[in-house]
């Protein structure tokens, strides 16, 4: 396991001071479509150059490394708890190592535990494969963002929206709105639709490790994907929020089956510097 | 391109107001960070005589760096906004009490924030939120930080002295906000779009 601390203290190293292609490329072709000197083409010019910077000098893209969160396939025949236990020491040492900021905060004493572990922290979501291959996909995710997600019960009057897509995308489009420039757009935006609360959250989550250039495998959904991102983008209210045509970079949504009674919706917001990446082992 | 607005801290009152929302700055000089707590210790017991920085016609910078310490001396790493509208309960008192010029962070301010920047002659000024290698390589050099036992590095308040670091003007002393701007575009355009089916 010793090798395997190893690996994903490199994976964090990693995914805190590179942006995925698909974002990178995203925000690259956002830019000749920015009026030329306006404050979205300068913010989105300066995105890209801070990429870069932190790409050659190794240092974290965002000063906010935020929450780490784990998606594992762990082989059967290997140890959930190990992997649970290999998966703190890499944080621990990644922490010191990268660095990366610590934001572990105990609730009740308010204190910073200074490593980036503490209860739930981080998140760790496992599950067993029947393949013979470990894989550990992590995204830090940013306090910013992450305050902007909302979670929906359908019916809702106030946004007209009834229990069926086209109330979804009133959700989709009312998020974006509250959002407006707190969560660093241009934003990716998870959607997670189901039965229960606990399951859409991380419904809209995983949606967020999607690639932007990936097809939703249902034909509605993809279209639903589709046309949720060209209207958000006409909300203008553009990179880091002072106007513009660029304000999401992709929607991805995931649809679970629901209760004859209930209809939830969670949107979770990504913040441009989308920082996800996969380790096989 | 448009020649950004060189300003040097502290900020006079005759800098702040002939600032315009829609400006483009550079600061150069001395400023401080401060966010969730810095802004609740400071809101909740006022006595400037307690902070070791003079505050007065400075900028208090809403950011929680990535700081290393090499030798005894701390390197800003990485040292991007944070979200302003959190601590937007606090701003006026802090503004009003400790003669601040300048509030920066990203996503911009409320109500009560826009009201205090017209009455105590202060903007408010956005920076590029997750450019936080491109905004340290700006900081020249962390002259002090208070608060850093108790709050710990990301909370504390560091003094940073900065050079040419970039930022837009985007709540003025007049009472212009670009954010509400935009916020109100947003919303007739999302009012016309939930018409739809």
């Amino acid at each position: 396991m010793l090798k395997l601390r190893d690996g994903i203290v490199e994976l964090y190293r990693k995914v805190a001071t590179s942006l995925p292609p698909d974002v990178e490329e995203a925000l690259r072709c956002a830019l000749p479509a920015e009026e030329e000197g306006s404050a979205a083409a300068s913010s989105l010019s300066v995105m890209l150059e801070n990429v870069r910077m932190a790409r050659e000098t190794l240092k974290p893209l965002c000063q906010d490394t935020g929450v780490p969160v784990f998606f594992v396939k762990v082989p059967m025949g290997l140890s959930q708890l190990d992997m649970k236990e290999t998966i703190l020491d890499a944080t621990r040492i990644a922490t010191a190592k990268v660095p990366l900021r610590p934001n572990a905060v105990d609730v009740v004493t308010e204190k910073n535990s200074g490593d980036n572990t503490g209860a739930g922290f981080p998140v760790i979501y496992m599950e067993e494969t029947r393949s013979g291959t470990l894989s550990i996909d992590l995204m830090l995710k940013g306090g910013g963002c992450e305050n902007a997600g909302q979670l929906y019960k359908l019916p809702l009057e106030e946004l007209g929206a009834q229990r069926d897509l086209d109330g979804v995308r009133r959700c989709v489009l009312d998020a974006v709105q509250r959002a407006q420039g707190r969560g660093c757009p241009p934003y990716i935006i998870g959607v997670g639709i189901g039965a229960s609360k606990d399951q859409v959250t991380r419904l809209a989550k995983d949606q967020l490790m999607r690639k932007l250039t990936d097809a939703n495998a249902n034909s509605e959904l993809a279209a639903f994907e589709k046309r949720t991102l060209t209207e958000i983008n006409g909300l203008g209210i553009g990179p880091q929020g002072l106007g513009g045509r660029t304000t999401a970079l992709g929607v991805k949504i995931g649809a679970n089956h629901r209760h004859p009674a209930s209809y939830f919706v969670d949107v979770s917001v990504g913040c441009w510097a989308h920082r996800r990446g996969r380790l096989i082992w | 391109m448009v020649t950004p607005v060189a300003l040097n801290l502290p900020l006079s009152d005759s800098d702040v107001s002939r600032l315009k929302a829609g400006d483009i700055v550079t600061l150069s000089g001395r400023l401080v960070t401060g966010r969730d707590r810095i802004h609740k210790y400071l809101a909740e017991r006022p006595r400037k005589e307690e902070v070791p920085f003079d505050l007065s016609g400075t900028v208090l910078y809403h950011c929680g760096p990535v700081v290393k310490n090499t030798d005894g001396e701390f390197r800003a790493v990485a040292a991007g906004p944070t979200t302003s509208m959190r601590v937007d309960m606090y701003e006026a008192i802090v503004i009003r009490e400790y003669g601040l010029r300048g509030i920066m962070g990203k996503g911009g301010m409320g109500e009560g924030t826009r009201r205090a920047l017209k009455e105590y002659g202060c903007v408010y000024l956005h920076t590029v939120g997750g450019a936080a290698v491109y905004l340290a390589a700006r900081i020249r050099k962390a002259v002090g930080v208070w608060k850093l036992e108790e709050f710990g590095p990301t909370e504390a308040m560091w003094l940073f002295e900065v050079e040419d670091f970039p930022a837009i003007v985007t709540m003025d002393s007049h009472g212009n906000d670009l954010h509400r701007e935009v916020e109100e575009a947003s919303f007739r355009r999302l009012s016309e779009l939930i018409k739809k089916q």
